[in-house]
């Protein structure tokens, strides 16, 4: 006999009536022209960026990303951007549309006011390295600092470590984090001081010092309270607009604040 | 040029690569080299969990698994690797658990397991909880895991190095791999790495296709570089098309929203898998329900505009259950058709999602270079490789379990093997069509696009190579795929510049996609059988006396096959261990 730990949902009917919107035609799909001024950056030929215009006819559900397709595409093929799942969650294709930090595969067009130019430049405070590519090595450099990983002393269990719902669910919302720089290059903090760890790498470290089988908090927490970790943090709340993956970021850096005045050092 | 040396090259990071890596690493001098920064892989797009016996939630054991395998894999699978893959599924998920992965908990505290499609009870009984999960977001939570304890234990990686080239040598009349050949992306360098043992982890070739629920990236390129080396491609006709991609975008809705209770219904509204497998209906293997949803549009029974796709009917689950279970793909649906699943079924049709064929290995992971051999110091794992725990189907949640356990054993076994094996030396000018290949194409001047040859290849491969299959439409195919060959070689880049030179990038990914389609299609023209994800419906019923065998493909100059020069098809026999071959029912 089964122990079963989740609410059984009752058997779904065999057979329902849809709405005809749903079952049947729904119109046909709309069509718009878009301008977009793209930052563009030769490193073999220019000195700094420039804006280039293009003009592309989209469709209905396209996204910021399928028009920078068409244009690499069709029209110029040197246009360079990262680019891989396409779907919101491999992080590769963090920039600014419209001066704010987005994943151009994720910020439909519709959702955008077509009627004006669409700006697209690479995201700031990381070394423009061609078009909308930046040297994300300085990110990643950042996040290793914070020990990423979980720390355990003793002896390994033979099975798993048991963890409640509850205690996982106090470090759920940080695990959601796909390394995509879209916060960490908004914060204002960062753009100025290139030395602060910045938010990507407090909600990595969040997501260990939070982990109630984790015992390496203190020294994360060490890291973090130098004078370029989260009290560089001025809680302007950019980097949790940014976030594509909707995690509370200022509200993470926050709780490590008060971690860190709790174990006073 | 550069020249490096360690003892262990492994090309890819996905789960299978940095599975590998945490191994090798430890053991053995060892570098990653991969074409995305890590994170970046597409293993971080899987949802729905990883299936191991763990038996936390109900009675279950790995036996049960290792039939499920089979029967999913309509009996194609190579036995003693799925029994392999269904033991060691438990330390699997138990190492994960221990690495720091987050996976949802029962009410005591340990790993919760939920219902996944063909995964059943006691064989074939009733479904059984068996997937291991972090919401929908279990392949991020395994590549996030996986990177940290890559980050922990000090992996190299060379981060946005493409690797086009193997560079073999034969030793005493074996071929042994000597070291690959990559091209640096930021810098345009060619450099060229030894190694005394090479691990292929490069993932699938979902992009042959339009409609996919693969990366862009995933271009098939390890699986191009080993054939055109002369190691053979098994099962490639086998093809993987996932029941729920987003209609119309192909972006994957996981199989956990049907674990989680949701269900298909067509136009009528009715819930139509209740006819095709009326056992476990909604949950049967993804290549039945495929069909069975492709076989409703064809009828007439399709929804929207152009009566094309069914819907995913979520609507009679708690929101507040869906939330908790089901987060990122309702949020999909959300954002990319504006359908809210609570109140509106989402409209879903089949989507290119898995390669079950690819680099032959063992349950060691060493590569074949033919039925019988090896080639010592060479290892696949992932959907690079084909050993063949998937057989003509894999059943949801086991990629995850293989890219775990045959990453494991290629990164041990090749740590271990450079720990006795000398360097072989390198071929003379080892780099020397890589660099032939770049400049080509750098300085390639044609009229042809690149966008228009790939879209004419993936809208090609959608309409003829796709659920239902005939000699008619894999021929056509065929020569469509020559034709765009042909175009292919008047083609022209617009990028001059060695840094980030994506635009070459692209250039060589479509050579590549192009080569694997043939190789695709010749497999499946030869096949005349239908069986898991190849149905032709020229022959509708499995043969087991004429094709209970794999496919080997070779790149081979002197034979001809279907009008393509150069390219020999073999058989390689299946291994069963325990289940002869039933007539496969759910």
């Amino acid at each position: 006999m089964s122990t079963d730990t989740s609410t059984e949902t009752p058997e779904p009917a065999s057979k329902i009536d849809l709405p005809d919107h749903v079952a049947g035609d729904s119109g046909s799909i709309p069509s718009f022209d878009c301008t977009f001024q793209i930052a563009r950056f030769d490193p073999e030929q220019d000195e700094e960026a420039h804006w280039e215009e293009y003009k592309v006819t989209m469709y209905g559900t396209d996204r910021v990303l399928d028009a920078l397709h068409k244009i690499k595409w069709e029209e110029d093929g040197s246009l360079s951007f990262r680019r891989s799942c396409a779907h919101g969650v491999c992080g590769s294709d963090a920039m600014r549309i419209n001066g704010r930090n987005r994943l151009a595969c994720k910020t439909l067009l519709k959702d955008l006011d077509t009627s004006k130019t669409i700006t697209v430049e690479a995201i700031k405070g990381l070394p423009l390295e061609k078009d909308l590519i930046v040297d994300m090595e300085p990110f990643f450099q950042s996040y290793r600092e914070v020990m990423p990983f979980l720390i355990t002393s003793g002896h390994e269990p033979t099975r798993e470590r048991l963890q409640s719902a509850e205690q996982r669910e106090a470090f759920d919302d940080t695990t959601k984090c796909i390394l995509c720089a879209a916060c960490t290059s908004s914060c204002p903090v960062f753009w100025t001081d290139g030395q602060y760890f910045g938010p990507a790498a407090i909600v990595n470290a969040h997501r260990f010092i939070f982990d109630s089988r984790d015992e390496g908090g203190d020294m994360r927490l060490e890291i973090l309270n130098d004078k370029e970790g989260v009290w560089r943090c001025r809680t302007t709340f950019n980097c949790t607009e940014a976030c594509p993956r909707g995690i509370e970021i200022t509200k993470a850096i926050a709780e490590v604040k008060q971690a860190v005045l709790q174990r006073a050092f | 040029m550069q020249v490096h040396q360690y003892d262990v090259i492994i090309v890819g990071a996905g789960g299978a690569g940095m599975r590998a890596a945490i191994e090798s690493g430890q053991r053995a001098r060892t570098a990653v080299l991969t074409k995305l920064y890590p994170t970046r892989s597409h293993t971080g797009a899987a949802q729905g969990g990883m299936c191991a016996a763990l038996a936390n939630v109900e009675e279950d054991n790995w036996e049960w698994h290792t039939f499920d395998t089979v029967k999913g894999g309509d009996y194609l699978v190579d036995q003693d690797a799925a029994e392999v893959m269904a033991k060691e599924a438990i330390d699997a998920v138990l190492d994960l658990e221990k690495m720091g992965l987050p996976f949802n908990r029962t009410p005591e505290g340990k790993i919760d397991q939920r219902r996944f499609g063909g995964h059943t009870r006691d064989h074939g009984k009733s479904p059984v909880r068996r997937s291991c999960y972090a919401a929908d977001r279990t392949g991020h939570m395994i590549l996030q895991t996986l990177y940290q304890n890559c980050v922990k234990h000090g992996v190299e990686f060379y981060n946005e190095f493409y690797v086009l080239d193997l560079a073999m040598t034969e030793v005493d009349g074996v071929r042994r791999p000597a070291g690959v050949v990559a091209y640096e992306l930021a810098t345009g360098e060619v450099h060229l790495f030894q190694a005394k043992s090479v691990v292929f982890a490069t993932g699938g070739v979902g992009k042959v296709f339009k409609t996919t629920s693969n990366a862009h990236t995933l271009t098939g390129d390890g699986m191009a570089v080993a054939y055109n080396r002369g190691i053979p491609l098994e099962d490639m006709e086998f093809f993987q098309f996932h029941p729920t991609g987003l209609a119309g975008l192909g972006i994957l809705l996981s199989e956990a929203a049907r674990g989680e209770g949701a269900i298909l219904r067509n136009s009528d509204g009715e819930r139509f898998m209740e006819r095709y497998a009326p056992t476990i209906k909604d949950l049967a293997p993804r290549d039945i329900v495929a069909r069975s949803m492709a076989n409703e549009v064809r009828e007439g029974r399709g929804c929207g505009p152009n009566k094309d796709y069914v819907l995913l009917d979520l609507t009679h689950l708690e929101p507040a259950h869906i939330d908790a279970k089901l987060p990122d793909i309702t949020e999909f649906a959300r954002t990319y058709l504006g359908v809210e699943p609570y109140t509106e079924p989402v409209p879903v049709f089949p989507t290119a999602h898995y390669a079950m064929g690819g680099i032959p290995t063992n349950i060691g992971a060493e590569v074949l270079a033919d039925n019988d051999n090896v080639i010592p110091g060479l290892y696949a794992a992932g959907e690079v490789a084909c050993v063949s725990v998937h057989g003509s189907n894999r059943l949801g949640t086991n990629s995850l379990l293989d890219i775990n356990v045959f990453g494991k054993r290629a990164g041990i076994a090749a740590a271990e093997y450079s720990k006795t094996a000398d360097f072989v030396e390198l071929p003379e000018g080892a780099e020397g069509d890589t660099v032939a290949l770049l400049e080509k194409m750098r300085t390639s001047d044609g009229t042809e696009r690149i966008g228009a040859i790939r879209k004419d290849l993936q809208e090609l491969m959608d309409a003829n190579v796709q659920v239902f299959r005939t000699d008619e439409t894999l021929r056509e195919a065929l020569d469509e795929i020559a034709k765009l060959r042909e175009r292919y070689n008047n083609v022209g880049i617009q990028d001059r510049g060695k840094r980030f030179n994506l635009d070459l990038l692209e250039a060589v990914e479509l050579n590549f996609l192009l080569e694997l389609a043939e190789v695709i299609s010749v497999a499946a023209i030869h096949r005349k059988e239908s069986r898991g994800g190849h149905f032709r419906e020229d022959f509708p019923d499995r043969d087991d006396e004429g094709f209970m065998h794999h496919t080997m493909t070779y790149l081979d100059p002197d034979s001809e096959t279907d009008g393509i020069k150069g390219m020999r098809l073999e058989t390689k026999p299946v291994i069963v261990t325990r289940y002869q071959p039933m007539e496969r029912k759910y």
